[in-house]
């Protein structure tokens, strides 16, 4: 019994959270403050919960695997959760139903969690399935907003959709190989046109999760509908551990087939990081724009990916660790400007800086994150996906790389001289309430010093 | 002891950075200055310390690069580790002395001529940064390092001369300049990719020793019948060059004089824009082994670059861009000069002795045009005239810094110039007549610059009674000038040279005939033209036609790149990218979509089709891939 708690901490940690916010609703209830509190301080222990204490271990029939890594893969979903409940907190505090946020982002994490320890083709199922109905449910939570209701919609229908080809694809991995164990698997995958054809529809489903370009097209819809908190959610946390768990997957079960989809995966980045950039060109509303930056991000973590060794492991759970960081301080702001002053359009950022100098810095620091420009920690993760990718000695493939960190820094870079341009009217001040700031706060230390201190690297490199 | 100083060098501006940052107005208030410069002090005092111990110490007969201190910052998988260290050889020794000095000119200068600032304090604050991240530079002890430090100097100008942010012009300027450099940085980053990959190493002397190795040579890899370490150095070159504003990187340097005026000083004449020289520099070991072919791209580049921004100098009316543009010129001399490779290596000694006397004279040249813009308000050279009287400080110093940038004796420049021309003479004739002609314009735009603003009508009165400039002005000019005298007589080839042996450069009287007499040439003629108010001008800039007009308008290449980034970016990729979108796709899609018309009446209240149209795109897209997939990868 203990071992199972002790291996399963975090899992039990946010099943703990959730029983809690369904007793308080069931009871009298409390005001929102008090429960956004409440919630926020659980989630910081869930954090150090899932960071400390790791261990290696195999429960449930082997099903459920848990290591060193995977724990720290969990914090890091962790520790983004607990962000976007402070940077959003302006957004938690308006809506009517904050308990039921909660348990559904809650039991989308929980599934997430599974996901990533996940040793068996069922399980993997299961959870991927857990994480992401939830998701779509919470993109509907601005009631009164038809754009909201027409988000979820979109997320549901391509999500079914994605899940029945993953199940298409496990489907035929079962009737393959007579198994649904991960170990038991990787034997017996084939360099054949039927185990490739198995393996194509299940990546499918990553990209999906993932928005790997052509499967990216319901992103910046959902991105844009959803409330920010859930498209906080989607882009740090979603992609944080579908990632993890395909690079497990990828290189666990599929490790037979990696000259093919090393091809695949080369094939893919290029596309999407071609696609999200030069389309975050063209965007003039905040969330899209974001949406389509983290496409582009996307393709550059499988730029890690194809190193197809521990190192492309160690770099991708780095990257996300700084993606987290930069991301969030950016939605953080956005949900900030967006609840406060209403602002959505790229425009209106203008003289933000006269408005709050403190925001204006958080979202610029993000931003100079995102495109990579030293020392912000997102140089280093770009680094370090380039030098993984770089393993491969296919230097026409870094060289498109490193020329979309370019693109990507002139849109970027748009955004940030908007902000230091001054409005062309007065405008009001904008406060920013406590929790923001702290979450904020949290972001920039993360994007100064995740690069700076090599002891970050060295550790996720040790857990490998 | 000289550990502890090589560290503080950098620490105490960023120190100063932080507590600036942090503590802001509240706790300091009008005190930034005074801290920040303090600070500053110290690290030049520290840095002349160091300079000093590491060229008195004789007890080799050759000044050899020492790594100081060194930790294992990023241990990397394959046995690749990235250090952060600390190396002192000359270059080094040099750039510390050249960095804090001229920082810490401008650091006074600013107390006078930032008063007032609203955002005093974050102008120092940024200050420290940049001078930091330049000493980092500096001292790297390898490729990544200084590939970091190199980004951060890139980012600390770009808040520098965005530092007046109200002005569209200067968030223009300050991105543009931040986005061509990134764009060069983009081949110095492969380039390290490149270099560190061949040599196992990141570190600069064992990546001098491994690749120079005969083991590797004989091994060494081809790609498109140039050596791979060719192609590598080639491409940290273009890095070099986009932050030394060589041709055609250099749009971004005429622009960035939209920052406050000592930052241009700092930045934009004596520490960031010699980078790519210095970098170049500290491969140089590298360069003369690569093949004839990168060694001569450095050098053609270098001298077009000279001549090309020097023709331009001479139609400029804005003073900042005049200096801006001869910035580009000089630091072109630097770069051919390195990039002329004999067996004596005096190229590179001179490229060093030019870039530390430029340095001196050229922070003296934009302190005063600072001095100067604050005095009349404008840039534009027809507003000033007959200022001779009214700033007599300025002008003397203004004349000896045009003087030694002339390369009239006994002035600095001359005795470097007169290096790098030795050199060129020796080994690279047409280098050298390119580089005898562009000595001969810098002479007439300079002493064009100086007769319109000192001499030619007499001044308006509206300046009456006016005072020149506060001390804190004056004297970091003063200063300057006596530098700009002096600093020709340094014995340079003593301390620095290639092979750090004592280089005896002589100075041949007979030669120095030839470059004296064009300089002198070309100061005649600009008094000529612009001594006195005449028509003169426009009359020559008539018969020049069509030439006048090209170079007054930079020669159009600003409007070459806009119009490569616009066209081929925008129109070639973008366009067809977002019209395939349009109306290839949407097309398809709506064809194979009115099958499923039908079915698709139950979510029709959604008011949008788009979900259908998704999931046709997400089917498409999986069978597209399959079939790829099968039919590349299957047959195996």
């Amino acid at each position: 019994m203990f071992e199972y708690l002790h291996l399963m901490k975090s899992e039990a940690m946010v099943l703990l959270i959730i029983f809690i916010l369904l007793f308080i609703k069931l009871g009298k209830g409390l005001p929102n403050d008090t429960l956004l509190s409440v919630v926020q301080l659980l989630l910081l222990c869930t954090v150090v919960v899932s960071f400390g204490f790791n261990d290696t271990g195999r429960i449930f029939n082997g099903m459920f695997l848990h290591n060193t890594l995977v724990g720290f893969q969990k914090g890091i979903l962790a520790l983004a959760v607990y962000i976007i409940s402070l940077v959003c907190s302006n957004w938690f505090r308006q809506t009517e139903h904050l308990a039921e946020v909660f348990v559904l982002m809650l039991s989308a994490l929980l599934g997430m969690f599974l996901l990533i320890s996940a040793d068996n083709l069922l399980m993997f199922y299961l959870s991927l399935e857990l994480s992401s109905i939830p998701v779509a449910a919470l993109a509907n939570f601005d009631l009164n907003r038809r754009k909201s209701s027409e988000a979820a919609m979109k997320m549901i229908m391509n999500s079914a959709l994605a899940s029945g080809i993953m199940l298409f694809g496990i489907s035929l991995i079962y009737g393959l190989t007579g198994s649904l164990d991960f170990a038991q698997i990787w034997g017996q995958v084939k360099t054949e046109p039927i185990h490739m054809m198995a393996f194509v529809f299940f990546f499918a489903a990553f990209a999906f999760k993932l928005s790997v370009v052509p499967f990216h097209l319901w992103t910046a819809d959902v991105y844009e509908g959803a409330p920010v908190p859930v498209t906080a959610f989607l882009s740090a946390v979603s992609k944080g551990a579908v990632t993890f768990a395909m690079v497990n997957v990828l290189a666990k079960v599929f490790a037979n087939l990696s000259g093919s989809w090393y091809v695949l995966v080369v094939g893919l980045s290029v596309v999407t990081m071609l696609v999200g950039n030069l389309f975050a060109i063209r965007q003039d509303n905040i969330l899209r724009f974001l949406a389509f930056s983290s496409i582009a991000q996307v393709g550059f973590i499988l730029v890690g990916v194809s190193g197809q060794n521990d190192q492309a492991t160690v770099a991708t759970t780095y990257f996300i660790l700084v993606y987290v960081f930069s991301n969030l301080a950016a939605f953080g702001v956005a949900a900030v400007l967006l609840s406060e002053a209403g602002i959505t359009r790229i425009e209106q950022l203008k003289g933000l800086y006269t408005r709050s100098p403190f925001l204006a810095w958080a979202l610029s620091l993000g931003l100079f994150s995102l495109a990579g420009v030293p020392p912000a920690a997102g140089f280093f993760g770009k680094m370090f996906l380039l030098m993984a990718g770089a393993s491969k000695g296919n230097y026409v493939f870094i060289g498109i790389a490193t020329l979309n960190m370019i693109i990507s820094l002139y849109y970027y870079l748009r955004v940030v001289r908007l902000i230091f341009t001054s409005a062309d009217k007065d405008v009001a001040s904008l406060q920013v309430s406590r929790p923001v700031m702290f979450g904020l706060g949290i972001c920039i230390a993360g994007i100064i010093f995740t690069g700076v201190i090599s002891w970050i690297y060295d550790h996720i490199q040790s857990l490998v | 002891m000289n550990t502890t100083n090589i560290i503080l060098i950098p620490l105490l501006p960023l120190l100063s950075f932080i507590l600036l940052g942090l503590g802001g107005k509240r706790l300091f208030g009008d005190k930034a200055g005074w801290i920040a410069s303090l600070a500053m002090l110290i690290s030049f005092v520290l840095a002349c310390g160091v300079a000093m111990n590491y060229f008195g110490d004789h007890s080799a007969d050759a000044y050899v690069g020492k790594v100081v201190f060194s930790f294992p910052w990023l241990p990397f998988g394959n046995g690749l580790k990235i250090n952060m260290g600390a190396l002192v050889d000359p270059i080094t020794s040099l750039m510390l002395f050249v960095v804090t000095f001229i920082s810490l000119m401008v650091h006074i200068f600013s107390l006078a001529y930032m008063k007032g600032e609203e955002r005093f304090h974050i102008y120092y604050a940024f200050l420290g940064l940049f001078t930091f991240s330049m000493l980092g530079l500096v001292i790297s002890s390898n490729l990544f390092q200084i590939y970091i430090f190199w980004e951060l100097v890139g980012v600390s100008s770009f808040l520098l001369i965005g530092f007046y942010y109200q002005k569209n012009a200067a968030l223009a300027a300050a991105k543009k300049a931040f986005i061509v450099t990134r764009f060069a940085d983009l081949g110095f980053l492969i380039g390290i990719l490149v270099l560190s990959a061949e040599a196992n190493t990141l570190d600069f002397q064992q990546l001098m020793i491994n690749l120079s190795s005969p083991e590797y040579t004989s091994a060494a890899g081809e790609f498109m019948g140039i050596s791979v370490l060719s192609w590598g150095l080639a491409l940290v070159f273009i890095g070099a060059a986009g932050k030394s504003a060589m041709f055609p990187l250099h749009i971004w340097l005429p622009d960035a004089m939209e920052g406050p005026t000592p930052v241009s000083a700092l930045i934009h004449a004596a520490t960031m824009v010699v980078a790519g020289v210095f970098l170049v520099a500290r491969l140089y070991p590298l360069y003369s082994i690569a093949e004839v072919g990168v060694q001569s791209l450095i050098s053609s580049i270098g001298a077009f670059t000279a001549i090309f921004a020097a023709l331009i100098a001479c139609t400029q009316t804005d003073i900042k861009r005049v200096l801006a543009y001869s910035t580009v010129s000089q630091i072109g001399f630097m770069m051919f000069s390195l990039g002329i490779m004999s067996e004596d290596h005096l190229g590179y000694t001179a490229s060093m002795f030019h870039l530390f006397t430029h340095a001196i004279f050229k922070a003296l040249l934009f302190l005063a045009a600072g001095v100067i813009i604050h005095y009349v308000h404008s840039n534009e050279m027809q507003d000033m005239g007959g200022l001779a009287k009214k700033m007599p400080v300025t002008h003397i110093v203004f004349l000896l810094a045009c003087l030694a940038i002339a390369g009239i004796p006994p002035f600095a420049g001359f005795f470097s110039k007169e290096e790098i021309l030795l050199n060129a003479w020796n080994n690279n004739r047409p280098i050298f007549f390119i580089a005898l002609l562009t000595s001969g314009l810098t002479a007439f735009y300079m002493f064009r610059l100086y007769f319109s603003i000192f001499w030619n009508k007499p001044h308006h009165e509206q300046g009456h009674g006016k005072k020149e400039g506060s001390w804190f002005e004056l004297i970091p000019l003063m200063i300057l000038g006596v530098g700009t005298v002096l600093a020709g007589f340094v014995p340079f080839g003593e301390y620095v040279s290639a092979d750090g042996k004592p280089h005896h450069a002589p100075i041949d009287l007979q030669f120095s005939l030839g470059p004296v007499g064009i300089a002198l040439l070309g100061i005649l003629l600009a008094a000529w033209m612009y001594f006195k108010a005449s028509s003169k001008p426009e009359k020559t800039a008539a018969g020049f036609g069509v030439f006048y007009k090209a170079a007054k308008h930079k020669f159009y290449i600003d409007e070459i790149w806009l119009g490569f980034t616009k066209g081929v970016l925008f129109n070639l990729i973008g366009r067809p990218a977002a019209w395939f979108d349009r109306n290839v796709i949407d097309t398809l899609v709506k064809g194979a979509g009115s099958a499923t018309q039908s079915a698709a009446e139950g979510i029709k209240g959604m008011q949008s089709g788009k979900v259908q149209q998704y999931g046709l795109y997400f089917l498409f897209g999986i069978i597209i891939i399959v079939s790829v997939f099968l039919f590349t990868q299957g047959g195996r």
